[in-house]
């Protein structure tokens, strides 16, 4: 054990490990010296939690997660009526979007440096139960606005469950609660959203970094610093994450936090992006907006949905090919065999196909928000098939990489 | 016999017997929350039959009648429609509703209960992702895109661009797989009928 301190300190860590948990986790926790702009997507991620947690507790203060109420409580009490309550309404709605943002170049991140190799594959399982958690918090928080784009997106998606042969319609049904989408419906996602996504959401995230800090950060070159310690067993490569990254992350902060306020305060609808223009009117069941279309960040994998036909009288193969489009990812520390991580000492041509795979599904993702015709839909397919190629042939492709030579410590490039 | 002794075969027998019993129990108190989202006896007792008065409807309108939250549509087709749905049989995916959802006895050509042959009930919910489909009766419609001038009126759905026939019977490889569902109903009189309800036991 570490020397006892007295005072108040010492008196708490005789009792509980706070003093230790400190040390383990951020004072003496060492992390690799040459983290790059990509490592503050981590940090930048906790802290859109963070603002997400705030602004939807003072929301759910104002809201009314009833049908007739909903969309008024929202429009009218918490952007007219309540001090504030625009901007707090605002920070979240914005907060959702970025949250996939940074969680997005978090996720690419991990791709380019092989984060998700040996000794790192539950933390990329983790982080990817984390992204279809807050898959599920977006679309359900969509609908509690109760506007036309909340109900008609929410039809749709649900609708993919009743695709499900046999049981699909009951299934769909027992969703709802309803026949249609609901009082019922608004009133359990109300709940899921604000209380049990959330609570999974927590537990996903504090088994992340748990695991993260059990094997140790990666970093840009992949090499592991714990293979190059000193006589203190420190690792040479590495430095404490306090002060040295908490000080460089508040940089990341600050900087997120000028982009973050320019949209929340001058384009908090961002051009029809962030908040869907059709969801300025209350849902009405009968009535089908012109063009349907998720919030962009659901886009791309509603394009692999769309681009996959029915097949004898069933739109189930589009929802399998949406599912699987996620599932894949979550074999990829499996799917990539070669033992080298960063992309920086793989082959110029694994470059190109990553660098394809962005292009893939930044056209898939503009693809979802557009409305279908022959052409987008073929180009929607060619690009499906790419993105499934691009994973599926890994285990081939990769064993036929010639990698260039990994340094033995890190490099400050 | 010593007592320190730990007989693991009792022991894994206890775990195992725990374990089961454990998991038997917590399957039936999950019984209670899975049932709980099902449909509350309110809104079963809001899908009861509706009435709809079909006396003041015109030839080539349509009127939207809302059941179960869903829409409803009643259509009443004019002559040159009739025609329509028996020459367009070649551009459709079912055309006599062989994999489609209908009661049997509105399984025909103009999908339409007994002599009522111009009037078709269909529910207004596209079989791909549950859209309303919009009704576009006239010839020369430029939502009709790539059917050009094969489109004779029907429906079109504009979240994923499915057609329908003035029968709501799909086009052929449109995202949408299936006709549009027709509902059970009976016409009470010449002018009203009961959506909700089966008219073959009426």
């Amino acid at each position: 054990m570490e020397q006892k301190s007295n005072g108040l300190m010492g008196w708490i860590d005789a009792r509980y490990p706070a003093t230790k948990t400190w040390e383990k986790h951020l004072a003496k926790y060492y992390t690799p010296k040459n983290f790059n702009f990509w490592y503050f997507f981590g940090s930048l991620a906790f802290m859109v939690l963070v603002i997400q947690i705030i602004s939807g507790v003072f929301l759910t203060m104002f809201y009314k997660p009833d049908t007739p109420l909903a969309f008024q409580s929202v429009e009218m009490t918490i952007m007219r009526d309540v001090e504030w309550g625009w901007l707090i309404r605002y920070f979240h709605s914005t907060g959702a979007s970025a949250f996939f943002i940074v969680v997005y170049l978090h996720m690419f991140r991990a791709l380019l440096y092989g984060s998700y190799k040996k000794p790192r594959e539950l933390i990329w399982i983790f982080g990817m139960l984390i992204f279809l958690a807050l898959m599920a918090e977006g679309f359900m928080g969509y609908l509690l606005p109760w506007g036309q784009m909340s109900f008609w997106g929410a039809q749709v998606i649900i609708n993919l469950v009743s695709a499900i042969p046999f049981v699909g319609e009951d299934l769909g049904i027992w969703v709802r609660g309803d026949f249609v989408i609901g009082d019922a419906t608004l009133n359990r996602f109300f709940a899921l959203h604000v209380a049990a996504i959330p609570l999974i959401l927590i537990g996903l995230i504090f088994a992340h970094i748990v695991a993260l800090h059990e094997v140790g950060s990666n970093n840009p070159d992949g090499v592991e610093i714990k293979k190059n310690k000193d006589e203190n067993g420190i690792p040479k490569d590495g430095i404490p994450f306090h002060p040295y990254y908490s000080v460089k992350d508040i940089v990341g902060v600050i900087v997120f936090l000028m982009f973050f306020s320019i949209v929340v305060f001058f384009m908090p609808e961002m051009f029809g992006y962030f908040l869907e223009h059709a969801n300025f009117e209350p849902a009405n069941p009968l009535k089908t907006p012109e063009h349907i279309a998720p919030v962009w960040y659901f886009t791309p994998y509603y394009s692999i949905l769309r681009a996959v036909p029915s097949i004898a009288g069933s739109a189930f193969p589009g929802v399998i090919a949406m599912g699987a489009a996620i599932v894949v990812l979550f074999f990829l520390p499996w799917l990539d065999r070669n033992p080298v991580k960063s992309i920086r000492y793989r082959p110029n041509w694994y470059k190109v196909l990553v660098a394809l795979f962005v292009v893939t599904f930044i056209i898939l993702g503009i693809l979802g928000t557009l409305s279908v015709s022959d052409g987008r839909t073929l180009l929607a397919q060619i690009c499906t098939f790419y993105y499934f190629a691009f994973f599926l042939l890994m285990p081939f492709y990769t064993k036929l990489e010639k990698n260039k030579p990994v340094p033995e410590r890190v490099t400050m490039k | 016999m010593s007592t320190d002794a730990v007989d693991n075969s009792k022991r894994r027998l206890l775990v195992s017997a725990t374990t089961v019993v454990g998991a038997i129990g917590a399957g039936f108190v999950a019984v209670p929350f899975i049932k709980s989202w099902n449909p509350s006896a309110k809104a079963l007792a809001a899908g009861a039959p509706v009435l709809a008065d079909l006396s003041k409807l015109e030839e080539g309108q349509m009127i939207t009648v809302e059941w179960r939250g869903k829409p409803v549509y009643v259509l009443k087709r004019t002559d040159d429609n009739m025609k329509v749905l028996e020459t367009d049989v070649d551009m459709l995916a079912d055309v006599n509703s062989d994999m489609s959802r209908q009661p049997e006895y509105c399984k025909n050509t103009g999908r339409s209960y007994d002599k009522h042959t111009k009037i078709t009930v269909m529910e207004g919910v596209c079989t791909h992702l549950g859209c309303a489909p919009k009704y576009l009766p006239d010839m020369n419609n430029p939502f009709a895109g790539a059917l050009g001038k094969d489109w004779k009126g029907g429906f079109f759905c504009p979240c994923h661009g499915s057609f329908y026939d003035l029968s709501g019977r799909v086009y052929k490889s449109m995202p949408a797989p299936k006709n549009l569902p027709i509902p059970p109903y009976f016409f009470k009189s010449n002018t009203v009928i009961l959506i909700g309800q089966d008219g073959s036991k009426a």
